[in-house]
Parts: C-alpha cells; sequence; structure tokens
C-alpha cells in the first residue's frame, strides 16, 4: 500500500463557527441517575476516624506493612486485613503541583497545591491532598506538613475534615 | 476449540441482598475471589497468569474502572484487563487466552452493586442511543414490550405461558440459598398483576440485586493439579445484533441464535434439545426465557410454551431450565448474571446443588443477555 | 496445537480532529474500512470483532461498546470490547492477537475510537470520576493534577530540568509535520514550551497532547492466512500487559514499574534479551512530553534517568539511533484515547514494511514497539512487531 494522504483519511474536522451557525445539529442529554457508594468496612472505619479527627490505617498479619488508606485485604501478599493503627496527622511531601486551573480549563485566581503526602506511622503510604498556609513558590518535595482540621462540630465523616495540609518545622 | 476444553477448578460467591451496606464494592470483590481461590487451592499472587472483570463504568459510578480492580483480586502487578461485556464475556477472554497456550491459569470475576445506583433505570435509559431512542420514552422498558408482543405474535406462545416462567422460577427460587426474590405463587397472581409495558407485566421483570462472583479458569494441561475432577467449558459462543432496535429481528433473538452455534460447534453438539441435563438461561424478562429456548435449539419454534405447561423444564422434568431460580428468583446481577449462571451450571455438575439438584447432571448449558437496550449475548457449554 | 502466530495485514485511521462531525460509528466505520480495504478484504472474511473505547462518559453513553458495534463491523458476529483506561489503544491490538492465536479465529477486525468532543462542557470533565469516590473526589480533583504529581517527582528525584523534558513535545510536534493524520503539528522550540501558559505546575500548555476525536483499525490474521492478504504481513511476537495498585499515591512516581513489567512480559514472549540493542524504533506512549521519557525507561531502552540524555543527543530522532515517536505521537497527531493507541501500532506497521512516507526512518528496522499507558499510574501494554 502507498503511504497514505490526508485525502484517504475519514473524518471531517469541525469548528467553533459550524456551531455558532447553526450548521450541525446535535442533541443534549445527562445521566439520570446518582449514585450512593457503601463505604464498607475499611473505608467507613476511615471516614468515621476522620470525623474524630483521626488518619487510621492498617497494618497487614503476614507482612507487617502499616498502610492508609485502609484496606481489608493485603494487595501484595493478599493476606485478609484486621488490625488498625493510629497513625500521626503529620507527613512528608512526596510530590506536589501548583495547580491554575480547574478541571474545565477555566483559570482560577488563587492555584491550588495538590499534593501526595506520606503519613507518618506508615510505610511509604501517602495520600493526595492539599496544602494551605504556605506560598506555592517555597514547597519542596520533603517537608514535613501537618493536617489542618475542621472543628469538631463541622466534620462530617469526610477527607474535607482535614481542611488542608500546612508545613511545619 | 473443537476437541479442546477449559476447566473451571473454582468458584465462589459473594451473596447479598437488594442492599450489601456492610461491605464496598472492594470487599464484595474480595470475599468472592477467596472463595474461588479456596475451592481451586490457588495463591492468587503466584499461581495466576491472567486476571480478568467484566464490568462497566457507568454501573460502578466511576470512569476507567478498571483502576479500581487488582488489588482484591490478587492481581497488583499482574496482567489484568476489564471486559465490557457480561460475565460470559469475560469468560470467552480467559477461555482465549488459556487455548493460546501460553496461560495457563486464568481468573475471571464480575459483581452486581446495583443497590448502589438511586435510579437504576436511568442508567439503562443511558444506554440507548441517544439520538434516537432516548428522546421516545422515559422508560426503556418499552423496549421489552416490543419484543414481548412481537415474539409472542410470531411464535404462537401465549401470555399465560410467559406468567408461568415467573411461577416456575420464583418457585424453584425457594430451594436456592441464592433465591432472594423467590415467592411461592401461582398463575393467577401473575395473570392478576398489571401490566406496565403492556403485555409485560411487573412481576415478569427480575429486579436488581447485589452479589460478586469469581470463578477460575486452568487449561487442560495443568488442570488436574490443582482439582481432580474439574467442570469443563467445551464449547463457547458470542455475538451481537444490530445495536438499533429498529434493525433487529425482533421476534428471534439472532445473537442467542448464533452464539448456541458456536459453542454448539466447538463442542460438537448435533441435538442441543437433548444434549444437557440442565439449562440456565437469561430471563430477565419471563418471555426471553422461552424466546431464548426456541433460539438456542433447546425448543422448537412456537412450541417452548407447550413444553413448559407440560412440565418439561421443571426440576424433575426432562430438561430443567433455571432450576436455580434464574433472575426472576435470584436477581438481576447486571454484569455479572452469566458468571451466576455458569456457577449454577457448575454446581449441579458436581452435585453441589443442596436442596435442588437435578438428577444425573452430567452436561449443562449457560446463556446470558446483556440486557435493555443491547443485542449482545453468550452462550456456554460445560460438561463433567 | 503449537503456538500460533499472528500478524497484522492491514491498517487504517481517520485524520484526528478536536471535533468531528461524525459520530464514533462513523469513525470506527471509516477506519475500519480502511483497514480492510488496505488488506484487501471485505467484512465477510472478518471473523470477530476487537473493540476498544474509552471511558464511556466521554460519548455519554453507558455500555458504549454496544452503541459502537455496527460501526465497529460487529453485526451478527462475535464482538467483544476490552478496557484498560488509556492502555487500550494497544491493549486491543493484544486482545485481538489472543483471538486469533487461540486458533478459535483466523481473523480478526481490531477496532479502537474515541469521541471525546461529545463531552461538555470539556472532555476532561469526564476524568473527574476517575478518582477514589470517597477520599478523592470531594478534593475537586483535576486531571492535571496526577500528571503534575508525576512529572514532579520524576524531575526531582533524577535532577532533570524542564529543558530537557521539552525537547520532546519539540521533537513529536515536527515530526508530525509529515503525519496526514496529525490535529495540531506545529514547528515548536523549548522556549516556546516554557513560555506557554502554566496549567499546573511543573505542566505548562505545550507540555500536554490535545484532546481528540478519532478512530483506529487493524485486521490481523493467522499465520497460515498471513500472506493471502500481502507479501508483508508484520509479525506480533510479544505482548505484554500488566495493572499495578489501586493504591497509586502508595508508591513512588519516579517510575512505572508496571511498564517494566509489561516489556518484560512482551520480550519473553518475542525472545528479547537486550531490549536497547533488538528494538530498533519504538512508539511509547506520550499523553505528556516527560511521558514518552518515563517509559523509555520504564521500557529498558535506557537506564533509570537517562532518556533525556538520549534525546538531548538525538538518538531519538528519526534519523537516530532508536526513533522514538516518529509518527509525532499524541503530542503532535493528538489523542483520542484508545485510538492513539492503535495509531502508534498503525505507525510500527507502516514503518516496517517502509510505507510512512515523509515519515520513514532511515535506519533498517527489523523490530518495533508500541507501548500505551493508562489509569493512575497502572497500566502498561506493549507489543513487539517484527517483519
Amino acid at each position: 500500500m502507498k503511504a497514505i494522504t490526508r485525502e484517504m483519511l475519514g473524518g471531517t474536522p469541525l469548528k467553533e463557527k459550524d456551531f455558532e451557525k447553526g450548521r450541525v445539529l446535535y442533541y443534549d442529554d445527562h445521566l439520570r441517575t446518582a449514585y450512593n457508594w457503601d463505604a464498607g468496612v475499611a473505608m467507613g472505619k476511615f471516614l468515621q476516624g476522620l470525623k474524630e479527627g483521626k488518619i487510621y490505617g492498617v497494618r497487614c498479619s503476614k507482612c507487617k506493612r502499616v498502610v492508609t488508606p485502609p484496606r481489608v485485604f493485603c494487595e501484595e501478599c493478599y493476606a485478609p486485613i484486621e488490625e488498625w493503627v493510629e497513625l500521626k496527622d503529620t507527613g512528608v511531601i512526596d510530590s506536589f503541583s501548583i495547580c491554575y486551573v480547574r478541571w474545565d480549563a477555566s483559570r482560577i485566581k488563587k492555584p491550588e497545591v495538590p499534593a501526595i503526602i506520606l503519613i507518618d506511622g506508615a510505610d511509604r503510604a501517602g495520600i493526595m491532598h492539599k496544602l494551605g498556609e504556605v506560598d506555592p513558590k517555597k514547597v519542596k518535595i520533603g517537608m514535613k506538613v501537618k493536617a489542618v482540621w475542621k472543628r469538631k462540630k463541622e466534620r462530617t465523616g469526610s477527607i474535607l475534615d482535614i481542611k488542608y495540609f500546612k508545613p511545619i518545622k | 476449540m473443537t476437541g479442546n476444553k477449559v476447566a473451571v477448578i473454582g468458584y465462589g460467591i459473594s451473596s447479598y441482598g437488594a442492599l450489601s451496606p456492610e461491605v464496598s464494592y472492594k470487599e464484595m470483590m474480595y470475599e468472592a475471589c477467596v472463595q474461588a481461590y479456596q475451592m481451586a487451592g490457588i495463591d492468587p499472587r503466584k499461581d495466576v497468569d491472567s486476571f480478568v472483570s467484566s464490568s462497566e463504568d457507568f454501573s460502578e459510578g466511576t470512569s476507567i474502572f478498571d483502576e479500581y480492580i487488582p488489588d482484591q483480586m490478587g492481581a497488583m502487578l499482574r496482567p489484568t484487563q476489564t471486559i465490557a461485556g457480561d460475565g460470559l464475556h469475560g469468560v470467552a477472554s480467559g477461555v482465549m487466552q488459556i487455548l493460546t497456550g501460553r496461560f495457563e491459569v486464568v481468573v475471571v470475576e464480575a459483581h452486581s452493586k446495583a443497590s448502589n445506583l438511586t435510579d437504576h433505570i436511568g442508567l439503562i435509559h443511558f444506554a440507548c442511543d441517544p439520538v434516537f431512542t432516548r428522546p421516545l420514552l422515559a422508560h426503556p422498558y418499552f423496549l421489552a414490550g416490543l419484543e414481548m408482543r412481537s415474539f409472542l405474535l410470531a411464535s404462537g406462545n401465549t401470555i399465560e405461558q410467559c406468567a408461568q416462567v415467573v411461577v416456575k422460577n420464583k418457585n424453584n427460587a425457594l430451594l436456592n440459598l441464592l433465591g432472594v426474590h423467590s415467592a411461592k405463587i401461582a398463575l393467577e397472581d401473575v395473570l392478576s398483576s398489571e401490566p406496565n409495558f403492556e403485555p409485560l407485566k411487573n412481576i415478569e421483570s427480575a429486579k436488581p440485586r447485589d452479589a460478586g462472583f469469581c470463578i477460575v479458569l486452568a487449561s487442560e494441561k495443568v488442570a488436574k493439579n490443582f482439582n481432580p475432577e474439574p467442570v469443563w467449558i467445551t464449547g463457547i459462543g458470542w455475538c451481537s445484533d444490530s445495536f438499533q432496535p429498529e434493525q433487529r429481528e425482533w421476534a428471534i433473538p439472532a445473537y442467542a441464535k448464533l452464539s448456541a452455534e458456536m459453542a454448539y460447534r466447538q463442542a460438537g453438539i448435533k441435538q442441543p434439545n437433548q444434549a444437557f441435563s440442565l439449562v440456565e438461561i437469561d430471563d430477565s424478562f419471563s418471555y426471553k426465557e422461552l424466546q431464548h429456548l426456541e433460539a438456542i435449539g433447546i425448543a422448537g419454534i412456537g412450541k417452548a410454551g407447550t413444553m413448559l405447561e407440560q412440565g418439561a423444564f421443571e426440576i424433575n422434568g426432562v430438561l430443567p431450565v433455571n432450576p436455580s431460580g434464574g433472575s426472576l428468583g435470584c436477581g438481576n446481577f447486571s454484569e455479572a448474571n452469566g458468571l451466576f449462571r455458569l456457577i449454577e451450571v457448575a454446581k449441579q455438575l458436581k452435585k453441589d446443588a443442596v436442596g435442588y439438584q437435578v438428577n444425573n447432571a452430567k452436561s449443562g448449558l449457560a446463556m446470558s443477555w446483556r440486557g435493555l437496550p443491547t443485542a449482545s449475548g453468550a452462550v456456554c457449554v460445560l460438561e463433567v | 496445537m503449537g503456538l500460533r502466530r499472528v500478524a497484522i495485514v492491514g491498517a487504517g485511521l481517520t485524520k484526528f480532529m478536536r471535533r468531528a462531525e461524525e459520530t464514533g460509528r462513523e469513525l470506527s466505520f471509516y477506519a475500519g474500512k480502511m483497514a480492510l480495504e488496505s488488506a484487501g478484504m471485505t467484512l465477510k472474511d472478518i471473523q470477530c470483532v476487537a473493540e476498544s473505547t474509552a471511558p464511556d462518559a466521554f460519548d455519554g453513553v453507558h455500555m458504549n461498546g454496544e452503541y459502537l458495534s455496527d460501526g465497529s463491523g460487529g453485526w451478527r458476529k462475535p464482538y467483544l470490547r476490552s478496557y484498560v483506561g488509556g492502555g487500550s489503544g494497544v491493549f486491543v491490538v493484544i486482545h485481538g492477537w489472543y483471538q486469533v492465536a487461540s486458533g478459535m479465529f483466523d481473523t480478526c477486525l481490531v477496532v479502537a475510537s474515541e469521541k471525546m468532543s461529545s463531552c461538555h462542557p470539556h472532555p476532561q470533565g469526564a476524568f473527574l470520576n476517575i478518582f477514589d469516590n470517597f477520599i478523592e473526589r470531594p478534593l475537586g480533583c483535576n486531571l492535571l493534577w496526577i500528571f503534575a504529581l508525576e512529572m514532579n517527582r520524576y524531575m526531582t528525584v533524577h535532577n532533570i530540568s524542564h529543558e530537557q523534558i521539552a525537547l520532546v513535545s519539540v521533537k513529536n510536534k515536527r515530526n508530525a509535520l509529515d503525519n496526514p493524520v496529525a490535529q495540531i503539528p506545529e514547528k515548536i522550540t523549548v522556549q516556546d514550551v516554557l513560555n506557554s501558559e502554566v496549567l499546573a505546575w511543573p505542566v505548562h500548555r505545550l507540555d500536554i497532547s490535545p484532546t481528540s476525536d478519532g478512530a483506529g483499525a487493524l485486521v490481523l490474521v493467522s499465520e497460515e492466512l498471513a500472506y493471502k492478504y500481502t507479501d508483508k504481513p508484520v509479525w506480533i511476537d510479544g505482548v505484554g500487559w500488566n495493572l499495578d495498585t489501586t493504591y497509586w499515591t502508595n508508591k513512588d512516581l519516579y517510575y512505572p514499574r508496571y511498564v517494566e513489567k509489561a516489556a518484560k512480559m512482551a520480550y519473553k514472549m518475542a525472545g528479547i534479551t537486550e531490549p536497547r540493542k533488538e528494538i530498533h524504533i519504538a512508539e511509547p506512549y506520550d499523553p505528556f512530553d516527560y511521558k514518552e521519557l518515563h517509559h523509555m525507561e520504564g521500557l529498558l531502552l535506557c537506564e533509570k534517568g537517562e532518556a533525556p540524555k538520549l534525546t538531548e543527543k538525538g538518538v531519538t530522532q528519526r534519523d537516530g539511533a532508536l526513533p522514538t515517536c516518529p509518527s509525532g505521537g499524541l503530542l503532535g497527531v493528538g489523542n483520542p484515547i484508545a485510538a492513539s493507541g492503535v495509531m502508534k501500532v498503525c505507525e510500527m506497521f507502516w514503518q516496517l514494511r517502509g510505507e510512512a512516507g515523509a515519515r520513514q526512518v532511515t535506519r533498517d528496522c527489523k523490530t518495533a514497539l508500541a507501548q500505551a499507558w493508562g489509569d493512575l499510574m497502572q497500566v502498561g501494554t506493549v507489543v513487539v512487531l517484527r517483519k
């Protein structure tokens, strides 16, 4: 077969004007259902812990790893996990970003700083959250951070019970 | 595949009801997989070459759902994939991988957490063609009503015979621990209920249900290392008719007919109406059981209803159909329906169907349909 | 039955474009038709269809595979859709491979199609739901975050500069100028990349491949039939795939260990012991420029941290010792997720047959590699092709 040319390829690119001028017909719809996921054993207790102002992890009885977020099975050795460990609410930044856009590509004024924070007490187990009370330009991988919690009566059992993580000495 | 076979060396079921709040989907999958691995005597971290999950993003409420499958299956850092299809489609994938000669043990799982959706019908509606079908009507079950009427007219089966399917299956389910929707009902109970997608009645449609299923497949070469008496898959076929309802053959489902022909060819079956000790086939709607029986050659065209009335398909009849209670009795497991049926056949062949064992079960057929609005299905032939 | 070999005998692609007039199934049809015609076949010659399409959320259709089946040649055939997120485009070729290698089928049409533009107001919206439903989605995550986090980790561990990474974007977008499929090929400089808008530091706009609509297809046949349809079949000699843990925040993102495992699986099957010498041309997955480097290392084509140096030296240019993404990659051609993986396999197919036109690399290549990646830093899918 000869090398392909653009003429051989199917597909008709559209431009913004095609929509503005009404040259293209389309139909709108959206999904008519919501989801109520069962938190179950591991996530249920983790969220309950957050409500209490605690970060829980679990320890595998077979390989002894301490991990978070909690799970009832060890993905490494497949043993069931039943031992719960209260971890610290401090950690170390494993990576971070400074984000200037929302998911729909629109710009935000104050950038967000998402980060992966390795929680103290766990074996290289991190969770994703955001940083706050920090100058984005001063954030470094390896910085120590601590969770800033919502007030007790504002907590609902959600990852947002932690408002953000802030740097500590 | 003629002459080749693949073993089912283990299976597991994590059974819940209309709700399952105690467990997350991950925990439900873990339970089913652990059971299957226990029966097969395998360590998934060492003995399994490939993992398959039959699942759909919107059934879970998560995009790229395969992100969330490996850990609880024991599949972390192993060859793992999802098949966007029914459990039997996942089994087809597993069988093909084994027959390449490069994979000895393959795990297939599927599960349903239908209770986590607030509007199950909204989900089915979202599967319909967005331009031609969705704008017509809010409730997609009208497609089943249309098909039922078309089927009854073409085949000569009757509304009463469809109602009898509900009676048989819901009563069968009374004997099955999985029979969450079982009921001691009689024909009048069904006939006197109101049709809501005429001629289809509400009681004639299977209701969603939560559960997890897992099976372990092994090549002929290694099967006996794990299980000296496995159940054998001797044929598997699958097929899709046109997605557009307007273009389909309404009376005879081509997907069922062609899937069965493919499976029979592989298994060397020439007379399907005599080849099986039992059959577990899709009964998401009552008429579907009769329609599928005729399409796959178990009953002659127009004859399924009569055979049902004569008792041929009862548990102690000449050819038990859905002795488990089917979906009408046990629930609609979404993508897991095919695995549910395959495991029910396997249970029977291993003489493990406590309370509802079919006599002398040597061979069986499991058949699934992907449900509305699809025209896709699969057929699996098993024997011991 | 011995271990059956499978060959690719035909390939087809549509244009990759930001918004196509065609529906997903029309795009599938164009790609499938082109692939069949290139092999001198019709749909009657096809015994089964292997489909791939990434999140249903783009198209706004539950069971999107069913919706696409008519356009993909699936009518009244055994039709199966496999799915591993972004890895699907190369995985579907593996899926087609095992359909034929099993002996159950002699021919298979592999189709991948993507219509990302259906999702409003922005296709990125479909990615909101890839995150953990309990502890990640409430944070208001943005797909860019995971790439930015990984890119930062990779750069920090190996002390790589953004300038080095930007060279990949420059190379691929320029390579794409010779690719008729390409959406936004262009000649840019490293400075253009660094000057482009910062979206999620360290990621700039020109580090990213564009979202696209498009489709690709391949015809696979058994070894007995390969020479019936072409005198230059391309053999699928190695396949590998791997899925890492869901707990992506528990591992160090600097290295894609799942790509290494997938690569080793493929190399073993292909009898490759020294990939750096034995792979002559490669199409690793490059949704972001740093990813090409990340994956080159995971594919064992160089040491960890060495890929940027190879790029600087020009090794990965079309006239280099290891031409990498000669097609222009996702960065240059576009990223209609599942179709982009198939695009890479099509490119290797044409390169091995000497049919890549202006993109044809100078060195004589016998063994090619295509790789895709997906999920939350979890999936590696690899095929090794030989002529």
